[in-house]
């Protein structure tokens, strides 16, 4: 049985209590209705539970969640599985800017595009290698700082540009495939284009076969694009900056 | 290229004395001192850390600036071109350790404290009680009891300080997985705080967690929902006194298996924590981190703001305060770091004497200072300080540089190197042995005894009997040789003057 809840006109504060006071006491799926902006949802939960949002979250969706699978049937806004540990989020619609920021672990798909500084500062450690996939474009600074883990832009929907400026700005770690051409004035100085290799292949199709099934998307034109592969030219872009 | 840097410092052995045991060749971390025959330094090399001197059992090493004189010039001072000499064979920002050095003026030198005299009396702390405890929280505006006289209002969450002075963030990488020990240790058995700075919480002193602020950084190294909830307060570091407005740069080489494992990042990688926050532009964007954290750890934690001082920090404090904070940090342009260019740590800022009056003061014009409790650091170097701080408006301070000092730091300024020979700047093994987590945690107990102490007879002198009863009582400070744009900014009369 899942717990499902209406949030028209609740505040963030009262629903996120009732999701974590319903987990405490052993409830595992949850579907939110009539959702128009709330915050938090998903903050810093550990546990493995399922929410299923029918509307719009509100900034930080997921944020230092650590396992928990979070559907959005709508758009989502500003800073989704910021710090996030583990889980997964899944949204059918676009998605607001600084998505993923500090991201360490776990699942973000989104089937539209995303907006500004996409997976910044986004690391990895270990197994956990988070990743991000977006199925439309991305704004300016697409995985700025970034230190570790996967992101994956397709473009699917045509729109352009692909990909806004200043994308892998201060990159020092990860990896990112752009399903298209990069023009090189595009790029940040600490970022390197490369060929796709057969791991890299096999890699993304991992990824992007569960992406597709959650979306609808045809994984055999999906995979036949020509990504560009992305990757910091040093692990070290700031070494020598300074005399002792 | 060789470099043409004159040598700091001169190493002067003694012979006659030196048994040739070799102790300070095998202490010296910046292999400054080789054995050829016998002990022979290399000047060049020297940081004046004493450790070889210390150590020396004989007392055969003495260490004195570098007597090379050079042609006088009060403009184009030794140090200014030395580091023009540097910068030219290097082509890098000049990066130090510790604090600012330079002669800026120290208001905490230029306030004295009142004391009682025959119409009123003094208190002795010795045979009466004198209450050092305070609690750190957001405060009601009111109070509400039902008929029984027991509360109704609902209090924020309040963290108990025993005394009035927290250890200040330092982080694991910055200085030593022993330093962090004796640090939790101490605020444990004193019934304080320390802070883990941003690098995230070690699992050895995870049991002291209820004794420990984590901080949460633009790196948001080791931050998930674990390290949030196990903790006495969370603390979101905008800035730092020594620093202000840049961010961090932990080099790949400090980062190792320990390292790597609280940080959550790989071996090896650079730490780099970008100046700003990403997800804060503003003060409506620091209110949404502020309550993210609370809506993670179900508002049981205090949430403090580290901003360093700098000139719009009234206003900033102000807005701090009205995102949600429980707690505003200060650090004043005099604090440490681990590692900053010089040019930030020595001209940017404002003295936190300044600030503190600032805040305060405007906090209480707008009716919100019970909102938040107000920290303040960046060179609280004596007990003096404290009281100071405290009648300033102050809630509790901090110490860094302090807690370095009691440690065994020499304030040779090389944190950035890693080779720090007493065992609390640096990552590696050999050197982190050499400090004992168990006497370094005695020595800090040890100070903060003493200043407590020091504090209460302070107190007792001023008549009054608990540390509450001193925030914010400026009127029992007086200043001296301060210009009046200083006095009405400090809020203090100038000595001389009576009520």
């Amino acid at each position: 049985m899942n717990v499902r809840i209406d949030a028209k006109g609740m505040h963030y504060r009262p629903l996120n209590k009732i999701i974590r006071d319903a987990i405490v006491s052993g409830e595992k799926e949850f579907e939110l209705d009539n959702i128009g902006g709330q915050r938090y949802i998903g903050a810093g939960i550990n546990e493995s539970v399922k929410i299923t949002i029918n509307g719009t979250p509100g900034n930080d969706l997921g944020v230092f969640m650590n396992g928990p699978k979070i559907i959005v049937n709508a758009n989502a806004q500003d800073g989704i599985a910021n710090t996030m540990n583990a889980g997964e989020i899944i949204v059918h619609g676009n998605v607001g800017d600084i998505i993923g920021y500090g991201m360490r672990g776990g699942k973000l798909y989104i089937k539209g595009d995303a907006g500004y500084r996409v997976g910044i500062h986004m690391k990895e450690y270990k197994k956990q290698v988070p990743v991000i996939i977006a199925g439309g474009t991305a704004g300016d600074f697409f995985g700025e700082y970034m230190a570790g883990g996967i992101m994956i832009l397709l473009g699917m929907n045509g729109k352009s540009p692909l990909v806004g400026d200043y994308v892998g700005t201060g990159m020092h770690g990860g990896v990112m495939y752009i399903r298209g051409k990069v023009d090189p004035f595009n790029l940040g100085k600490e970022v390197s284009c490369l060929e796709l290799s057969e791991e890299d292949t096999k890699l993304i199709g991992s990824y992007l076969k569960e992406y597709c099934e959650y979306f609808g998307f045809d994984f055999d034109e999906v995979m036949s694009g020509k990504f560009t592969k992305l990757v910091p030219l040093s692990i070290r872009p700031y070494g020598n900056l300074y005399v002792y | 290229m060789e470099s043409q840097l004159p040598a700091e410092f001169a190493v002067n052995v003694n012979q006659e004395k030196c048994r040739r045991c070799k102790r300070c060749v095998i202490n010296c971390s910046f292999g400054a001192i080789e054995f050829k025959d016998k002990v022979t330094p290399n000047n060049k090399l020297c940081v004046a850390c004493h450790r070889c001197a210390t150590l020396c059992p004989e007392n055969a090493i003495n260490i004195t600036e570098n007597p090379l004189d050079y042609k006088d010039g009060y403009n184009w001072t030794p140090e200014i071109r030395k580091n023009i000499l540097k910068q030219a064979e290097s082509g890098g920002i000049i990066l130090t350790g510790m604090g600012n050095p330079k002669p800026y003026p120290i208001y905490w030198d230029h306030m004295l404290i009142d004391a009682c005299q025959v119409t009123n009396p003094s208190i002795d702390p010795l045979r009466e009680p004198m209450e050092l405890r305070t609690y750190l929280g957001a405060k009601p505006d009111s109070l509400e009891f039902d008929g029984n006289v027991s509360l109704k209002t609902e209090l924020a969450p309040q963290v108990k300080l025993d005394i009035p002075i927290v250890f200040a963030a330092m982080s694991y990488g910055a200085i030593s997985l022993n330093a962090h020990k004796a640090l939790a240790m101490a605020a444990t058995r004193m019934g304080t705080l320390m802070n883990t700075g941003e690098g995230g919480l070690h699992e050895d002193i995870a049991p002291y967690a209820d004794r420990i602020i984590v901080q949460v950084a633009s790196g948001r190294f080791g931050v998930t929902s674990k390290y949030l909830n196990r903790s006495a307060a969370v603390e979101i570091k905008i800035g730092q006194g020594a620093k202000p407005g840049i961010g961090g740069h932990l080099p790949g080489e400090k980062v190792g298996e320990d390292i790597s494992k609280t940080r959550m990042i790989p071996v090896g990688t650079d730490a780099l924590s970008p100046a700003p926050h990403h997800d804060i532009y503003s003060i409506e964007d620091l209110s949404q981190l502020i309550y993210a954290i609370k809506e993670a750890t179900d508002y049981k934690k205090p949430v403090s703001v580290k901003i360093a001082a700098v000139h719009n920090v009234a206003a900033i404090a102000s807005g701090i305060v009205r995102a949600g904070a429980d707690i505003v940090m200060l650090d004043g342009f005099r604090g440490g770091t681990g590692a900053a260019p010089m040019v930030i740590r020595d001209h940017v800022g404002i003295p936190i004497e300044l600030a503190l009056a600032a805040v305060d003061e405007r906090l209480r014009q707008e009716g919100i200072r019970n909102r938040a409790s107000i920290l303040v650091g960046g060179s609280i170097r004596q007990s003096a300080d404290v009281v100071k701080a405290i009648a300033l408006g102050a809630d509790a301070c901090v110490i860094g540089t302090a807690s370095l000092i009691a440690m065994g730091c020499r304030v040779c300024q090389k944190c950035y190197t890693g080779n720090c020979a007493w065992g609390i700047a640096t990552q590696k093994p050999e050197l982190v042995r050499r400090l004992n987590p168990e006497l370094a945690a005695d020595r800090l107990c040890n100070l903060l005894t003493a200043w407590g102490h020091e504090i209460q007879e302070v107190l007792g002198s001023l008549g009054i009997n608990a540390i509450e009863s001193l925030r914010g009582s400026r009127e029992r400070l007086r200043g001296v040789g301060l210009n009046q744009e200083a006095l009405d900014i400090l809020g203090i009369k100038h000595a001389g003057i009576g009520q």
